[in-house]
């Protein structure tokens, strides 16, 4: 994989915590100024305006930060997405993941920093259909049912993946009948899924897909996003299992309180013999005080 | 299992605008007609307060003005919980079940999902009004009809939607979901109750009586039964004119998509 994203190459594979204070100090920097500007106009706005198919990095995100409620959720977060890999996002609860996806998706405005979606702002990257987002959870009407979400949602595109072939492919079809509360968490997250890929975006986000699957559907999904993969399709997951982002992931992220600790390839990462699950209890904190 | 072959190859790309707002206006309309409670107080009520007015004694309805009094009082009723309750607690719920955070982050945006809302708001009401028009011309509702009250009329419903739906969503965009629904639910029985929405202000006593007629749901009530009776008042327009830009004002200060 020769291509990097700038905000990756500092993190290289080594704990950042010694840097921790020059990074903050020169984020702390950028931050008034990046703030009198609208989002995605700031001056850390340094990728050009490439078309998007050109540009090497599908997602990147560059000294984040956001206090939510009088607490610091991301502090400085820098990462970026290989086109058509699979980056896995790990970390604690409440380290600032799932924040992390709905600043790429709008949801959340950022204090500080950028995001790029294939060189372009956040607001018309999602208005061009490019990006596919599962939320953790629920994300759908409770009274819907699982193929008329799937419709409504193929309908703001404009060439969805055929509705009836995606949900025969993860079981929704037995639930065509069934509104979307009566569903369980896993079949739930099935509906989330689909309606993350219906759109045929560029980008996913899938935040903990296959939390609340049994290893059945747990492995049909891992089978699909390898396709999707290979259909050139970039993927940022967020999971708590271990062996998810050992099965999928190109590339790792570790992070804890808001920013990145080390990241780097499964294998790079457990170089020198520790398993993944090693790395991350290295590098992340606990919230439970024993 | 064998499964249909997918392209998932990326192919983005955004419907055309209007064709996403009707795709989000339809749903949200076929939701909301398979919502039991939803329809119960928009068509089932108001038609039994018709039917009602028809066969009770007419003492007891005099003070309603009889069925030529209650007909345009129930057209503001309807109006009145739809745009405003119906609104408020759908927009509640969605807000809490990331629907609007989802739905945010596709091409629709947050101002096609407003729009959608709209669209889908308009079809409703058009539907009550049809509905609950023809249901009391046939029980012998006999309305003026001369153009200018129902162009005053007409103009007042438009404004009562827009006002009435940008207080709701307000609420639902500032309170949790239940707290939405109770506060949603609690508005609706009081201003329909007191909001000289199906009496008019003249029989309310007191100072109550003086204060009524700035309140928006006295505004179209008054507004839809001097259409019926053939009087053109334009200062219940310029009442709602008022609480609409206060109403869209707050909802657009308050609202937050996330739950």
């Amino acid at each position: 994989m020769g291509v990097v994203g700038p905000g990756i190459a500092a993190a290289a594979v080594q704990d950042r915590g010694g840097d921790v204070s020059t990074t903050a100090e020169d984020a702390a920097e950028v931050k008034g100024e990046a703030r009198s500007r609208p989002a995605g106009w700031g001056v850390l706005d340094y990728t050009p305006a490439v078309p998007s198919a050109s540009s090497p990095t599908a997602l990147e995100a560059v000294d984040l930060r956001l206090a939510l409620g009088g607490r610091t959720v991301l502090d400085g977060l820098t990462l970026a997405a290989e086109r058509g890999r699979t980056t896995a996002l790990l970390g604690p609860n409440g380290a600032g993941k799932t924040t992390f996806i709905r600043c790429c998706t709008g949801v959340l405005e950022p204090d500080a920093g950028t995001v790029r979606i294939g060189g372009q702002a956040v607001g018309r990257a999602l208005a061009g259909g490019r990006v596919g987002v599962m939320p953790q959870d629920s994300g759908a009407w409770s009274g819907i049912r699982p193929l008329e979400m799937l419709r409504h949602l193929a309908g703001l595109h404009a060439s969805p993946l055929p509705v009836d072939a995606l949900a025969e492919r993860l079981g929704l079809h037995e639930l065509a009948r069934t509104p979307y509360r009566r569903l369980s968490g896993g079949q739930k997250q099935a509906v989330n899924l689909a309606g993350a890929l219906v759109g045929r975006p560029e980008l996913v986000f899938l935040d903990e897909p296959t939390a609340g699957m049994d290893p059945h559907t747990r492995r049909a999904v891992w089978a699909l996003l390898r396709e999707l993969r290979a259909a050139g399709t970039t993927v940022l997951i967020t999971t708590h299992a271990m062996d998810e982002a050992a099965e999928l992931a190109d590339r790792v992220h570790i992070i804890d309180a808001g920013r990145v600790r080390v990241s780097g390839t499964v294998e790079e990462l457990a170089a020198d013999g520790r398993s993944l699950e090693q790395v991350f209890l290295d590098h992340t904190t606990s919230r439970i005080r024993p | 299992m064998s499964a249909p072959t997918l392209d998932l190859s990326p192919a983005p790309g955004a419907a055309a605008a209007p064709s996403r707002v009707l795709r989000q206006a339809r749903t949200e309309f076929l939701l909301l007609v398979r919502n039991g409670e939803q329809l119960l107080l928009a068509l089932v009520v108001p038609l039994g307060v018709l039917l009602l007015a028809r066969v009770a004694p007419a003492d007891l309805t005099a003070r309603f003005g009889g069925l030529q009094g209650l007909a345009p009082s129930v057209l503001a009723l309807a109006v009145w919980s739809s745009a405003f309750t119906s609104t408020a607690i759908a927009t509640g719920f969605e807000r809490r079940y990331g629907v609007l955070e989802r739905l945010a982050s596709t091409p629709l945006g947050r101002s096609g999902l407003v729009l959608g809302k709209a669209v889908a708001l308009l079809w409703v009401v058009l539907a009550q009004l049809l509905v609950l028009g023809v249901a009391a011309l046939a029980l012998g509702w006999r309305p003026a009809g001369e153009p200018l009250p129902w162009l005053a009329g007409v103009a007042a419903v438009a404004l009562a939607v827009v006002c009435f739906a940008a207080w709701g969503l307000a609420l639902a965009g500032a309170l949790r979901a239940e707290v939405t629904l109770a506060v949603a639910n609690l508005v609706y029985l009081l201003l329909a109750a007191t909001g000289a929405l199906v009496l008019g202000p003249e029989n309310y006593p007191g100072v109550w009586g003086a204060v009524v007629p700035a309140l928006p749901t006295a505004a179209l009530g008054e507004s839809l039964r001097n259409a019926s009776a053939g009087v053109v008042d334009a200062s219940h327009l310029v009442v709602l004119l008022v609480w609409t830009l206060l109403g869209l004002l707050i909802a657009r200060r308050s609202f937050r998509w996330t739950a």
